[in-house]
């Protein structure tokens, strides 16, 4: 076991206990305090695999901005354990299958996985960000170019939604 | 081993330094804060503890490490006390990419050997800052929640709008000079800033950049809340903002690391707009002493320029008056950000068209 093995699973033990904590814990703000500790377990797998601006990206945009969001609507919303609602059957009964069917595609990819391959540590310099770049714009250019459309359909939706409720107020 | 014990006693005694003295410039930064207030506000200021008062900011330490800690009853208990920590421990973390002088030569038994004065030089350079400062947050909103007072909490939230909002301006005005360096790393942004003059025109990036130094600056008054945008903090509204009810060391703390991210983002400026460690006529400087000289220079010249914008930060404290928050946030959106890409377009074919680079 070298030093790369130890730190692999270290993080990877970190990374499902913290997850398996997201899903347990009663307390809203406990949950996405945990959910940001496994983004950090993520991000020290993409630095072991040297992929380090996956790494940073994935600390700033997830860890550091939508984590942010979340805290900010749960502390608005001040969610407590007394306070949360209770959930009808149906939803319960809805969560229930789309978590089995959740399962069985884990399951089903776990069939065709080589157990034995030792982690992958060090993927070569994809990672990096000049390699990346590169790739992204020599090869990928349509995808890139598509995805950062939808990006800015999603915010054009989101301040249509939000602008709406100002005229509202406004009228009344 | 594959890395050898020096390097890491090297880095070691480099990364000690750097906090000790992230720590004294950030309590005497108190200290000049006070006497740059009076000095605007003709008064004397702290001058009783000590010679011009200099001894002010281990009295108030010491004041502070004495004081009754009190964690109040329906506070979450764990968070309220992770949440100084954190931000003092995300303050400290930046420190650890800047370049504080250029590599000297230190002559040992086995031979010579270059030390570098950075302490990582990593291939993401200048988005570790970021990712730093984007978890930097996290200190004022779980301590502005956990204190479980509405004021804690509205200016928990007033900090965590505005240091996103912020960080987008911050981020675009940072991708024209990154467009123009061609790196993420700082190391390399400093040497490619060598001397003052280079090919008939300034080598510094404030004079490449100008309006992308301008909202990197605004940018960074928003991120460290600092007057005209101290919103978090605003003592007229929100009694003292998100550590409100802190006391003792952990409101030091949290005092502390602003000091302390005032320190390091004066740094990151000097070091992305104004040539970091270079100076103007650094290689006649260079040729008549030896390396480990020539390597104090650069870092006292470095100093010089990171005290002149902690001094430009205060002298802007005690002038402009504080922003509405409406006011704040619509000069971050519907301001800075079109300014920030205007300045990209603009950026973009000036490389296109006029440097010809491809």
């Amino acid at each position: 076991m070298n030093i790369h093995d130890i730190i692999f699973w270290i993080l990877s033990l970190w990374a499902i206990v913290c997850a398996i904590f997201v899903v347990v814990s009663r307390n809203p703000v406990n949950s996405v305090l945990f959910l940001i500790a496994t983004f950090f377990a993520i991000s020290g797998h993409y630095i072991l695999m040297n992929a380090q601006f996956l790494a940073i990206v994935n600390i700033i945009v997830y860890a550091g901005a939508i984590m942010v969001l979340f805290l900010f609507v749960i502390m608005l919303m001040n969610l407590n354990t007394d306070t949360e609602p209770q959930k009808s059957r149906l939803v319960h009964f809805a969560a229930l299958i789309s978590a089995g069917s959740l399962l069985l595609v884990i399951l089903s990819a776990f069939r065709y996985a080589n157990l034995t391959q030792v982690p992958i540590t060090d993927a070569g310099d994809i990672g990096l960000i000049k390699v990346l770049g590169k790739t992204l714009f020599e090869h990928y250019v349509l995808p890139f170019e598509l995805s950062s459309v939808l990006f800015l359909a999603a915010m054009v939706g989101a301040m249509v939604i939000g602008r709406k409720e100002v005229v509202e107020e406004k009228t009344k | 081993m594959s890395i050898d014990t020096f390097l890491i006693l090297e880095k070691l005694v480099l990364v000690v330094i750097i906090i000790a003295a992230s720590m004294g410039i950030a309590a005497y930064s108190t200290w000049a804060e006070r006497k740059v207030a009076a000095v605007m506000q003709d008064r004397i200021g702290p001058l009783r503890a000590g010679p011009f008062g200099l001894l002010q900011p281990l009295a108030d330490g010491g004041k502070l490490f004495f004081k009754e800690e009190i964690i109040p009853d329906n506070s979450t208990k764990w968070l309220f006390m992770l949440a100084p920590a954190m931000f003092i421990f995300t303050a400290l973390m930046t420190s650890a990419i800047i370049p504080w002088g250029p590599d000297f030569v230190f002559n040992t038994a086995d031979g010579a050997r270059t030390i570098s004065l950075q302490v990582a030089d990593i291939n993401i350079g200048i988005l570790y800052v970021f990712g730093v400062v984007s978890i930097g947050v996290y200190g004022i909103m779980l301590g502005g929640w956990a204190s479980n007072n509405k004021f804690s909490l509205l200016s928990a939230i007033r900090a965590a709008s505005q240091a996103i909002s912020y960080e987008l301006a911050l981020g675009l005005s940072l991708i024209a000079l990154l467009m123009l360096t061609g790196t993420l790393s700082l190391r390399t942004i400093v040497e490619q800033q060598h001397g003052f003059w280079n090919e008939g025109y300034f080598t510094w990036n404030v004079f490449k950049q100008p309006l992308g130094f301008i909202i990197f600056l605004v940018c960074s008054f928003a991120e460290l809340n600092r007057a005209p945008f101290d919103m978090p903090e605003s003592e007229s509204e929100l009694n003292m903002g998100y550590h409100q009810e802190y006391s003792s060391m952990k409101l030091g703390m949290f005092l502390f690391a602003e000091y302390i991210n005032m320190f390091i983002s004066s740094a990151v400026l000097a070091t992305l707009f104004f040539g970091g460690y270079n100076f103007p006529g650094m290689d006649a400087v260079q040729a008549a002493v030896p390396s480990g000289i020539f390597a104090l220079i650069c870092v006292g010249v470095l100093m010089i320029k990171v005290i002149g914008f902690i001094l430009f930060f205060m002298f802007v404290r005690w002038t402009l008056p504080r922003f509405r928050f409406d006011q704040l946030l619509n000069l971050g959106w519907t301001k800075l950000i079109p300014l920030a890409l205007f300045n990209m377009m603009v950026t973009g074919a000036v490389i296109l068209f006029v440097l010809n680079k491809k």
